[in-house]
């Protein structure tokens, strides 16, 4: 009973999307409650663009961007997008699989400022690169670092020296 | 030779200055490198990550519950509030209610962190703007507070306090007067704070049309929390996605208009009085927790608990440590779940029968203890800077596949260059006091 009443609730958002976008979608599930959508990579920025200037829809505020790496899974890494929409109160999440030969995505920061530094982020602990970002450095590490610290393989007591060859 | 002085006189030349790391006005270590014409400020460029420790990756390595403590060291001057949305978001995911007196213990901690941290912030961004007076009432208002803390969870800033399932200990017996005392102190200390800030000319000239920060940056910035109202958003995860008890108290959310520095220390202001408001409120609503405790005069010490439990349980009460004043075995019922599987059984059980044991071990054992079933989760709470995230993915064993955390003021902090821009240095001070920029949550 409880999970059809959910599943009532979610269709508003997910229903326009699935309307628009009928190939783009990959699956939906609402894990915990929380609804997921899980799209093509090369539809991101379509998507994304739809859902912020849509009047019905607007989810203008973006929350977070994140990255996991499933470690031996095909398309490697994940990249989750969490949003909100003010006028629905409602928060979505959206997630694209991301290849480890071609780590390369398409960037929000036209859509959302915070994109900047959320996706430096993302670049600095897991090595994905953005399309058309301005300033792709890393941000939390130091440039000197060697390696993507969050990344499955890489060793939790791992040292390095704070700079090359300082010992 | 006159024509060459005069050329170099003349000649345009921007001077770069660095501020920080480590340099007392950057409340913990910030770098903002500054190109500036004369006192203006052309350009910056601000860098982060000095107080990155992995914590990320560490709790990758943790069971849920070690996780716990690190959470204390995110924001650190408001640590209950980051206990409670880690705690919450497992909750979520293992699908726990809590008994409804922790449920008000957990608003009451939670407000008066965040009182605590506001009352931070603006002590500093008062004193930057030369007000030393507000600095030392607002640091003596935050003593009272914290005395509240430290009577009830033992520590004064990592308190570790909310655990998964409930709380750690009850409060103590005097919380009445004690919270009584720290409101009636703070209410106090609002009301001289107002009287010496809140129309003085200076700090209204220092501050009014200072870093304005617009709706639709605020929005695009990811502004979250006082920042994002300061600009006129009516945003507050308390009132969008109420949790605990919210939605049973009465309190309001107060909104800025022009979104500059002005606004950022007004909006605090009052929210600290609605702070107020909501935790007097929760303290009258509170239900009843564990009025007697049997057999007060006849405690035994452990060691005795121990051998005379090898004959027959015992049925004196078992003398604890002072450490688990709070947690004795009767207050189990009203700060923490039934579900057994979720907490720690109490250390009477642990000492006197083979079920407690076995239950404390299994609670600790590699493996074993808190296993939130698979999948993702994502849970908020209204921290004291904005929304404060918690997306946390489980693979079913007892420790978490992958842990993220929101930080309200990575993104606040991301709009720090647009907002000197074009202003003196000067005032990068008090506007970067205005952010409530902390690092151990920054930089995680």
């Amino acid at each position: 009973m409880e999970r059809e009443t959910r599943k009532m609730k979610e269709s508003k958002t997910i229903k326009i999307l699935k309307e628009k976008f009928p190939k783009d979608i990959l699956k939906f599930s609402a894990p915990f409650g929380d609804e997921t959508l899980l799209i093509k990579k090369d539809s991101l920025i379509k998507i994304m663009k739809f859902l912020k200037e849509n009047p019905e829809l607007g989810y203008s505020l973006l929350l977070d961007i994140t990255c996991v790496d499933y470690l031996g899974e095909k398309p490697r890494f994940e990249l989750i997008y969490h949003i909100y929409s003010f006028r629905l109160n409602h928060r979505l999440r959206i997630k694209t699989r991301i290849d480890e030969k071609n780590p390369i995505t398409e960037s929000v920061i036209s859509l959302w400022k915070n994109a900047n530094w959320l996706e430096r982020e993302v670049y600095d602990m897991f090595g994905i690169k953005f399309k058309n970002h301005p300033d792709l450095r890393r941000i939390l590490m130091y440039d000197e670092f060697e390696g993507y610290p969050l990344r499955k393989d890489y060793p939790l007591r791992k040292r390095q020296p704070r700079l090359p060859g300082l010992e | 030779m006159a024509e060459k002085i005069k050329k170099r006189r003349t000649k345009k030349e921007s001077l770069l200055l660095n501020m920080g790391p480590s340099h007392p006005a950057m409340h913990g270590t910030i770098r903002i490198m500054l190109e500036l014409d004369g006192e203006k400020v052309l350009n910056s460029e601000v860098e982060i990550g000095y107080l990155h420790r992995g914590f990320e990756k560490t709790c990758e390595n943790k069971t849920y519950f070690q996780v716990l403590p690190y959470t204390d060291r995110l924001n650190y001057v408001s640590p209950l509030i980051n206990n409670t949305g880690y705690v919450m978001t497992i909750e979520k995911m293992l699908g726990i209610e809590i008994p409804e007196r922790a449920k008000y213990i957990r608003t009451i901690m939670c407000e008066i962190s965040r009182i605590c941290d506001h009352l931070t912030c603006l002590a500093a961004m008062a004193m930057e703007t030369g007000a030393f007076t507000v600095f030392l009432y607002m640091i003596k208002a935050r003593e009272f507070l914290w005395d509240v803390l430290e009577q009830t969870t033992g520590a004064r800033m990592t308190t570790s306090y909310i655990r998964i399932g409930g709380i750690k200990s009850d409060f103590p017996e005097n919380y009445k007067q004690l919270i009584g005392k720290a409101v009636e102190e703070t209410r106090k200390v609002l009301k001289d704070c107002h009287g010496l800030l809140t129309k003085n000319k200076i700090f209204l000239n220092r501050t009014r049309g200072v870093a304005v920060v617009s709706k639709e940056d605020a929005i695009s910035y990811g502004f979250t929390g006082p920042c994002l109202r300061a600009s006129g958003v009516y945003y507050d995860v308390r009132k969008a996605h109420p949790y605990l008890v919210y939605d049973q108290l009465d309190f309001e959310i107060p909104l800025g208009e022009n979104g500059d520095n002005y606004d950022r220390y007004f909006v605090r202001m009052l929210e600290m009085e609605q702070s107020l408001r909501i935790i007097e409120q929760a303290v009258e609503k509170m239900p009843r927790g564990a009025i007697e405790i049997k057999n007060i005069e006849e405690i035994l010490e452990p060691y005795k608990a121990i051998q005379s439990a090898r004959v027959k349980r015992p049925t004196q009460n078992i003398k604890l440590s002072p450490n688990l004043e709070g947690t004795e075995k009767e207050k189990y019922p009203y700060i923490l779940t039934d579900d057994k599987k979720y907490i720690i059984p109490p250390k009477e059980d642990t000492y006197t029968t083979i079920t407690g044991l076995i239950s404390h071990f299994k609670f600790f054992m590699k493996n074993h203890g808190i296993r939130p079933p698979k999948g993702e989760v994502y849970f908020s709470v209204e921290g004291a800077n904005g929304e404060l995230g918690f997306y946390i993915i489980s693979d079913g064993t007892d420790k978490p596949y992958r842990l993220h955390l929101r930080a309200p003021c990575f993104h606040i902090m991301s709009a720090l260059e647009m907002m000197i821009k074009g202003g003196y240095v000067a005032d990068i001070i008090p506007t970067f006091g205005s952010i409530n920029m902390i690092g151990g949550e920054l930089d995680r």
